[in-house]
């Protein structure tokens, strides 16, 4: 380190957050005018090294704050507070087409923020920086449990949050991931839901035979009778593949009644008479209508275009009673979720329960709406080495995401909270 | 038979939060069911929504604690409860009304009775006492610093008698003393322990070396704190003051430390600082006048005095400092005051430092209710010197008033009297520091504030 030169002060608050939580990053006591970069590493559990980084010049008084100041160039640019973890991106030489998981939610994402002297591009491995902290990204809150469930023959996981219960319970589903992802429900959990992640793609994975409606009815019927949630108060949450179950069982199932239903970057398009497997079955059916872009990256959102007018081949959410809400990337490459959203609010209208539903459609927005300040990723490979295409650009995408969940988490305490009208309950 | 029911009262109260599933055990049992499925067919009304945030923070940072979805105008109690490593429960509570939305805001709300009363974000915890049937004289001291402290924050329904309440809701909130990435490393000195803390990174950092007073042993919570906020920080175990008598030691081992510190190679070695409470800001304050190879750029002494020990030992302490421990006295309660034995040492220049040998700043920090040691009057003492030599730049000192002894970091409990060793054996005696508990909070608050800016002056910019 230069003698002549103060040591650099750099403090990020909370040091120790929740991966929705902002936070200031403050960089103090270097010349005024002084050109530096701040810098983020993340070692993601697959070990593959993710990085983002901003430049900035100091003021007067020598202080650079990320969340007041602009970017002048980087992995992304102008004010932006979180842009250190919305725009990581895999190190160059890395895989093509990583995507960031947290798998073990029981331990933090740790990111190392740092500054570095001048505004760099690349090389930061291979410098030391001026000063380095370390801070950690949570998706549970102290005093969440994890339990493992394997009641009913599910495969789940139900986060509990901490206190006495009961607590309004949230049933999420993911989409088509070949492991159970518990992060949102943990997350959901530290926001107190007791929510229960449900794989459901397992059977899929391993008979070549998805799984009944009962399964899920099942993994719903566990939650509502679990004692510490309140057997009244439970939502469903649904993504990508997961919407279209959520649709299917909110509509017609005896079993599924919820207070309200959250349907993200999903579709109602799907034969509504019949098993699960059937409808697999029509989307595989349909798989000439995938297209492939100059970049070979596949492209599956005609899928299920056009949205058909046959009634047998769209959940009828006229009869859902329950609030409903839509959220859609109108740059979404891999559903239709935007045009199905649209669908879905004529057919609403029409049957006159349209008051229940929001929707929330997000220019230059891809697939995978995720919660905030997670990378964007708008392709991806997975393990049959498919590029798969999620559409978006990297900034809206990311306002999208910070938007969505806030609302989500708006509408899931309003009708998972709030006092019923019929009675005033005294404390 | 009082103190059987305080007892039994006191673990009704434990039980009770436990059972409800929050608290510090694991939450979920076949038992736990049982009681919670009564509890939910009674209770489908919808409950609170309790927040803290951030719900994991260092041990000096403020949280907002906020509870919504209450009924307007309803009257609860927002309570906060640890169990410290030595299994003493400690809480404190704070009475409040919602508003017409059917919120409370702990930030902006006035508490209007409990443990701390009016606008006081921060009063669940440094109003925390121990719960009744404790036993008497306890002071709380995190010593696995590398552990979260873990408060249990609850919302009951009602003011008084709010414990015969079900709780609404609950959370768990952590306080650290180290942020992610600060390094602990157990260092020996001349048979001595000292405990250092490096700032995540590679460095180098400007020092600090951590003394506290005469309990003796080695508290790291200060150190880590203070390697949290970027500085390497070695912890010093400290004598305790019994260890002192007869003790031909000289101060030696301090100096070594320092000088250890200074020759860190992730330590830069001319922005190396001191900080001593006590007995330790004695030592501190006596090396940095009078050691010619005792050079930091910067000392705080946090309820110090400038005791001269004429042979440089720690005998010589002992005797400057006890030469008068008949006018020590106690108070209604038998507390030991220890201020008056002070106070005769303040006309006798010979048993004194003569600190305008210092040459670098200084910060004295005191309480003016300091019952065990006259140490505003000593800060005074130490000032006009600094004046006399011409040396008035270097020097500020901050009495606060009301404060006692133990000034601590921030939102920490205050300890008006505590058991303390005393007089060999291992005897225990109680101690009265002093201090009332809302100056003293503000008093930690504000002095710590002041401690972090005055490093940051002295060790981080220009010198």
């Amino acid at each position: 380190m230069d003698e002549n030169q103060h040591p650099v002060k750099l403090s990020v608050h909370p040091s120790r957050g929740l991966v929705d939580e902002k936070f200031t990053v403050l960089v103090q006591n270097v010349p005024p005018g002084f050109q530096l970069t701040v810098h983020a590493l993340h070692q993601c559990n697959s070990s593959h090294i993710w990085e983002a980084f901003g430049h900035y010049t100091a003021d007067a008084t020598g202080t650079v704050n990320v969340g007041e100041d602009p970017s002048l160039g980087g992995t992304y640019s102008g004010v932006e507070q979180m842009g250190l973890l919305w725009s990581l991106r895999p190190v160059p030489g890395s895989r093509p087409g990583l995507r960031m998981h947290k798998l073990n939610v029981q331990t933090p994402m740790e990111v190392t923020v740092s500054v570095f002297r001048g505004h760099q591009t690349e090389g930061f491995k291979d410098q030391g920086p001026l000063v380095s902290v370390v801070v950690e990204r949570w998706y549970m809150a102290p005093g969440v449990c994890r339990i493992p469930v394997t009641e009913g023959g599910l495969t789940a996981t139900l986060f509990l949050p901490p206190g006495p219960g009961p607590f309004p319970g949230i049933l999420d589903l993911w989409g088509s991931e070949i492991q159970l992802l518990e992060y949102r429900a943990a997350l959901l959990a530290s926001h107190g839901f007791a929510s229960l992640a449900l794989d459901y793609m397992f059977h899929k994975m391993t008979s070549g035979k998805m799984v009944d409606y009962q399964y899920i009815e099942e993994a719903y019927r566990v939650l509502q009778q679990h004692p510490q949630v309140h057997s009244t108060r439970i939502a469903v949450l649904g993504f990508s593949l997961g919407t279209s179950v959520i649709l299917n069982l909110t509509a017609y199932s005896e079993v599924v009644k919820p207070r309200c239903a959250v349907c993200i970057s999903g579709s109602h398009v799907q034969p509504v008479d019949g098993s699960f497997n059937q409808v697999i079955s029509f989307y595989e059916a349909n798989q000439k209508k995938i297209r492939y872009n100059e970049k070979n990256e596949v492209i599956c959102r005609d899928l299920v275009l056009p949205i058909p007018t046959d009634p047998k081949l769209k959940v009828d959410v006229g009869r859902i009673q329950c609030p409903l809400l839509l959220i859609a990337g109108e740059d979404d490459q891999s559903w239709p979720a935007h045009e199905s959203a649209m669908d879905m609010k004529e057919m609403m209208e029409r049957a006159g329960n349209s008051h229940l539903l929001t929707v929330l459609s997000y220019p230059n927005t891809g697939h995978l709406i995720e919660p905030p300040y997670g990378p964007h990723r708008a392709t991806t490979i997975d393990h049959h080495r498919n590029v798969a295409l999620w559409g978006g650009q990297m900034v809206p995408h990311c306002i999208a995401q910070e938007d969505a969940w806030k609302k989500t988490l708006v509408f899931l305490r309003e009708n998972l909270h709030k006092t019923c009208a019929a009675s005033v309950s005294k404390l | 038979m009082m103190q059987q029911r305080h007892k039994m009262n006191m673990q009704v109260a434990v039980r009770r939060l436990g059972s409800a599933g929050g608290v510090l055990s694991v939450c979920h049992g076949p038992k736990i069911h049982t009681v919670l499925r009564r509890l939910s067919a009674k209770a489908q009304s919808p409950r609170p929504i309790l927040s803290v945030a951030p719900i994991r923070a260092l041990v000096d940072e403020k949280f907002k604690v906020s509870v919504e979805n209450l009924p307007p105008a309803a009257p609860v109690t927002v309570h906060s409860l640890h169990q410290s490593e030595d299994q003493d429960c400690w809480e404190a509570y704070g009475h409040y009304i919602s508003d017409h939305r059917g919120t409370v805001s702990v930030s902006e709300d006035l508490s209007f009775g409990g443990t701390y009363s009016g606008k006081e974000p921060m009063g669940l915890l440094w109003s925390m006492r121990p719960v009744p049937g404790s036993r008497f004289g306890l002071r709380l001291r995190k010593m696995d610093v590398c552990a979260p402290m873990l408060v249990n924050i609850t919302v009951f329904s009602g003011h008084e008698g709010f414990r015969e309440h079900a709780p609404l809701a609950s959370v768990v909130t952590e306080r650290w003393h180290v942020a992610p990435g600060v390094q602990r490393v157990e260092v020996t000195i001349e048979g001595m322990r000292g405990t250092l803390f490096i700032p995540p990174g590679l460095g180098a950092f400007p020092g600090v070396i951590d003394i506290w007073g005469g309990g003796g042993g080695l508290p790291e919570y200060r150190a880590a704190l203070l390697a949290s906020h970027g500085y390497a920080t070695m912890a010093l175990e400290n004598f305790a003051l019994d260890d002192l008598k007869g003790k031909n030691l000289d101060l030696n081992y301090f100096e070594m430390a320092l000088d250890k510190l200074k020759n860190h190679p992730q330590v830069i070695s001319d922005r190396v600082g001191v900080v001593g409470l006590s007995l330790g800001a004695i030592f501190l304050l006596y090396l940095t006048a009078e050691s010619p190879t005792f050079k930091p750029q910067c000392c705080i002494s946090i309820c110090g005095s400038n005791i001269l020990s004429n042979d440089g030992t720690l005998n010589g302490f002992y005797n400057s400092m006890f030469r008068n421990i008949n006018k020590s006295r106690l108070d209604e309660n038998n507390s030991l005051i220890w201020q008056d034995v002070g106070l005769e040492m303040l006309c006798d220049p010979t048993s004194l430092v003569d600190v305008g040998k210092i040459n670098c700043p200084l910060l004295l920090v005191s309480g003016t209710d300091d019952q065990s040691w006259p140490t505003p009057k000593f800060a005074d003492l130490m000032a006009q010197m600094m004046r006399s030599a011409g040396k008035e730049h270097l020097v500020t000192t901050l009495a606060y008033p009301d404060a006692g002894h133990l000034i601590e970091p921030p939102f920490s409990p205050h300890f008006r009297a505590t058991a303390f060793k005393v007089g060999g054996n291992n005897k225990k005696v109680i101690m009265l520091w002093g201090g009332h508990t809302k100056p003293h909070a503000d008093a930690q608050e504000d002095s710590w504030t002041k401690i972090l800016t005055f490093l940051k002056q002295h060790l981080y910019s220009s010198h």
